[in-house]
């Protein structure tokens, strides 16, 4: 019987074993540890706590849960009224947002356009989708000013970095040998696009387009916030105002909705596919 | 001595998957069990070590019931009883030595479980069984990086870390090349009269059966229909077992837990 | 089988039978109706919206170019931002973990546990971060610690889901080894269920790590630390230029955010 060098000392009798550690470098294991402490240390330092507000904060939340309990749903019609915003915002940010996602989807498919068009194409997503649908919202607020119209630009912008990427890689997967069929027919780069390239991300686009719906609602509830219409703005103005009761009530309406939203879109896409 | 009593096992309203069945295994005996797919082997098996409750009837082993133990009093009936499964059932991501200690989880405290700080003894325990089974030199390498019949001889190593009363075989060669799985028969059969430990297999080669094995039970639709030596085992008992369930035998075994396996060692493996 | 049919003349072909044209104008009309709806009714006044682009052109012009005063300012923001993130999706395992072994149906003691567990992970999945911002900025004032927790308690929803997923998906045939030798169910997790688990744990934390840097850049706007504060005071003081650079700020830090979680993914698994 022969042991390798991993196997520890042959000698009979003696033999110990010990887990191979996962990172087999000491000086790195312990030095990731030590790093992990350094980090937490500073982090934790430099971080700016306000330890004497902080300390308020029992008997704040004791005040803010005892005003939220019951809920109250006395002004339903402002709830109705903020929840129509948001759906409507949701509604047409999807539509255009989806409609819009094709074109920049095509641009930014490294098989179907050239060089400059694609960098342009990856450009808007990659932009579209590091900035926060908040962020976006609070530029729109200040272009456009306060209202839904912000809320649908900031979502439609929002949709076309999601779909638009999650289409241009199922565009960059597609079967190529229908292109090349297309090609071979005499089509042109339009007609190739209708009927080699459409058809093959359809299904995908659909189902997304479902989910992105489902994506913008909730997203829809926290624009508002930021003042760019939909159901986000009342339950803002009831924590400004502390109607704590109001406010909670907006909350679960808001679990309530983004719970059945959540299941229709589910049954919707397992319909499809 | 494992005695087993009267065992009946139904899943829920079905027909019984065993029903009254009575066996006896003493001293270093090495038993096959044999019967087509679904006739309630594994069921028997996983019986024993309570991986499946019983639904009525007595397991002894060594003279203490088995079927009534609960809680911490079945677990350390289990570290007593080893097993080895078809599928060897390792833990893919750990090393071989780590899944060969794992055997001594029914005896080290979870501190020690958990920091892998083995007690001595158990390390040098199990490496003299790993060089036994000549696969030591693959202690530190994980056990996915074993081919199939080195993962099962860690299978087989991990059972005998338990210092088992008696060890189970379920169909530990049925995901095996042939020579392999000569080799693991092999290994069971003398490791059986080294460590003088019964061992009862579950086998659907016939032929490895009678070749490795002192004693064959045969069990068709839950119920014993033959008990003997491989030179009884005739053609007229393996009718008795496999007799009308010829290739797509799952609907008439359609009460049984799992229809894993085709009939194929009916069809291809058998020797008669 | 061809020659059977090309006996008759005048044929017509359709790209849907009946059924299916029938589904596709209900579904159409559906849409359009839903969309006539929320077009007419929408309370918006529609001369802005015409005008809209030209005020985001003007908005544009207004912050070009990039102020690059007050850097240092933005960078410890920055930092900030990071650092709520990264201690928040630390903080979320010793929650997440415990909800995610109980909301598994695998391993969970029993059905209360069970309720229990899934319940959590609703109503933290269900509420966004930034309103979970808004509740503990009225709770504990504005500050960091309103981030980290707002950042914490959505963290859960989604690390617990998704790793009571994974314990869901494991391999049983180990468990039911580790069960014969004996082992107690505690054994048992450590040796059958959380090696199998690891690649998955890696993943889902490395993921909503990068998830939580964007979304630690919103918090400030509600008060609750990190960069989206010097944000909103950029705002409030019309300094687009100083806007500007912060935006160009966030997008750097969320695709250095994402060139970091590539290598470790690729690292680790």
């Amino acid at each position: 019987m022969t042991t390798r060098s991993s196997a520890p000392s042959p000698r009979q009798g003696r033999r110990t074993w010990r887990k191979p550690p996962f990172i087999a470098n000491p000086w790195l294991r312990y030095g990731l540890w030590l790093a992990v402490a350094v980090y937490l240390v500073w982090a934790l330092g430099t971080l700016p706590f306000n330890w004497a507000r902080i300390a308020e904060g029992v008997p704040r939340a004791a005040r803010i849960f005892g005003g939220g309990f019951p809920p109250s749903f006395a002004r339903a019609d402002l709830l109705f009224t903020g929840f129509k915003e948001s759906l409507q915002i949701a509604i047409l940010a999807t539509l255009l947002g989806v409609m819009l996602s094709i074109p920049f989807a095509v641009m930014a498919a490294r098989n179907l356009v050239p060089r400059p068009v694609y960098v342009v194409g990856r450009a808007v997503i990659i932009v579209s989708r590091s900035f926060h649908p908040v962020i976006v919202a609070i530029l729109f607020v200040a272009a456009v000013g306060f209202g839904p119209l912000a809320g649908i630009l900031t979502l439609t912008l929002y949709s076309i970095g999601f779909v638009g990427k999650l289409l241009a890689e199922e565009i960059e997967e597609i079967d190529w040998g229908q292109v090349e069929a297309m090609k071979a027919a005499g089509a042109g780069y339009f007609a190739t696009l209708v009927y080699a390239v459409f058809p093959q991300i359809l299904p995908r686009q659909v189902g997304l387009s479902m989910y992105q719906l489902d994506s913008n609602l909730r997203a829809s509830a926290v624009v508002g916030i930021v003042g760019a219409g939909g159901i986000g703005g009342t339950l803002m103005n009831a924590f400004g105002r502390y109607d704590y009761d109001f406010a909670f009530a907006i909350l679960l309406v808001i679990i309530a909705v983004i719970l059945v939203s959540e299941g229709v879109s589910g049954w919707v896409r397992k319909q499809i596919w | 001595m494992l005695e087993i009593t009267n065992l009946t096992k139904r899943y829920g309203n079905d027909a019984p998957v065993l029903e009254g069945l009575d066996l006896k295994v003493e001293g270093n005996s090495v038993v096959a069990i044999v019967g087509a797919s679904g006739a309630g082997k594994s069921t028997l098996l996983r019986c024993i070590n309570r991986l499946v409750e019983p639904t009525s009837g007595s397991i002894k082993l060594n003279g203490s019931e088995l079927v009534t133990l609960k809680g911490a009093a079945l677990r350390r009936a289990r570290r007593k009883i080893g097993m080895v499964f078809q599928g060897f059932n390792l833990i893919d991501r750990l090393t071989v030595m780590e899944n060969v200690l794992a055997g001594r989880l029914g005896y080290v405290n979870l501190y020690q479980a958990i920091t892998r700080r083995y007690p001595r003894a158990d390390i040098e325990r199990a490496f003299t069984l790993l060089e036994r089974v000549e696969i030591a030199h693959y202690a530190n390498k994980r056990a996915d990086a074993l081919s199939g019949g080195e993962r099962q001889r860690v299978g087989v190593v991990r059972a005998l870390m338990q210092e088992p009363k008696i060890l189970l075989a379920d169909e530990p060669t049925a995901s095996l090349d042939p020579r392999t799985s000569e080799q693991i028969m092999r290994l069971l059969q003398s490791l059986a009269s080294e460590l003088s430990l019964p061992v009862l297999i579950n086998i659907h080669n016939v032929a490895q059966a009678k070749a490795y094995t002192e004693r064959i039970v045969g069990l068709r639709h839950g119920k014993m229909t033959f008990d003997g030596t491989p030179d009884e085992f005739t053609k007229s008992a393996l009718e008795a077992i496999y007799g009308g369930i010829e290739a797509p035998d799952d609907e008439l075994t359609a009460p049984a837990a799992k229809p894993r396996k085709g009939a194929r060692g009916v069809t291809h493996d058998d020797p008669l | 089988m061809v020659a059977k049919s090309s006996s008759r003349e005048g044929r017509v072909w359709h790209r849907y039978d009946r059924r299916q044209r029938l589904i596709r104008y209900v579904v159409l009309l559906l849409s359009l109706t839903v969309l006539y709806w929320a077009v007419s009714d929408i309370d918006i006044f529609w001369p802005w919206v015409w005008d809209a682009p030209n005020q985001i052109g003007s908005l544009g012009a207004r912050m070009w170019p990039p102020d690059p005063r007050g850097l240092g300012e933005i960078l410890g923001a920055l930092l900030e931002t990071v650092h709520i993130a990264t201690l928040a999706t630390a903080l979320t395992l010793f929650v997440a973990l415990p909800v995610s072994y109980i909301a598994a149906q695998n391993t969970t003691p029993n059905r209360a546990c069970l309720w229990l567990g899934r319940f959590i992970l609703v109503a933290s999945r269900s509420v966004n971060t930034i309103i979970w911002a808004l509740l503990f900025v009225a709770i504990f004032g504005p500050g960091v610690l309103a981030g980290i927790l707002a950042i914490m308690f959505r963290s859960i929803g989604f690390v617990g889901k998704l790793m009571g997923e994974a314990i869901e998906e494991i391999d049983r045939r180990p468990v039911e080894a580790m069960q014969a030798t004996g082992a107690s169910k505690a054994k048992v997790i450590a040796y059958a269920v959380v090696p199998q688990v690891m690649p998955a744990f890696f993943a889902i934390v490395i993921l909503r790590w990068d998830i939580n840097i964007r979304e630690s850049t919103v918090l400030g706007l509600v008060g609750a630390g990190g960069i989206g504060v010097i944000l909103q005071g950029a705002i409030d003081t019309f300094a687009w230029p100083t806007v500007a650079t912060i935006l160009i700020a966030i997008i750097t830090l969320v695709l250095v955010g994402e060139a970091v979680t590539g290598v470790l993914r690729r690292r680790v698994i």
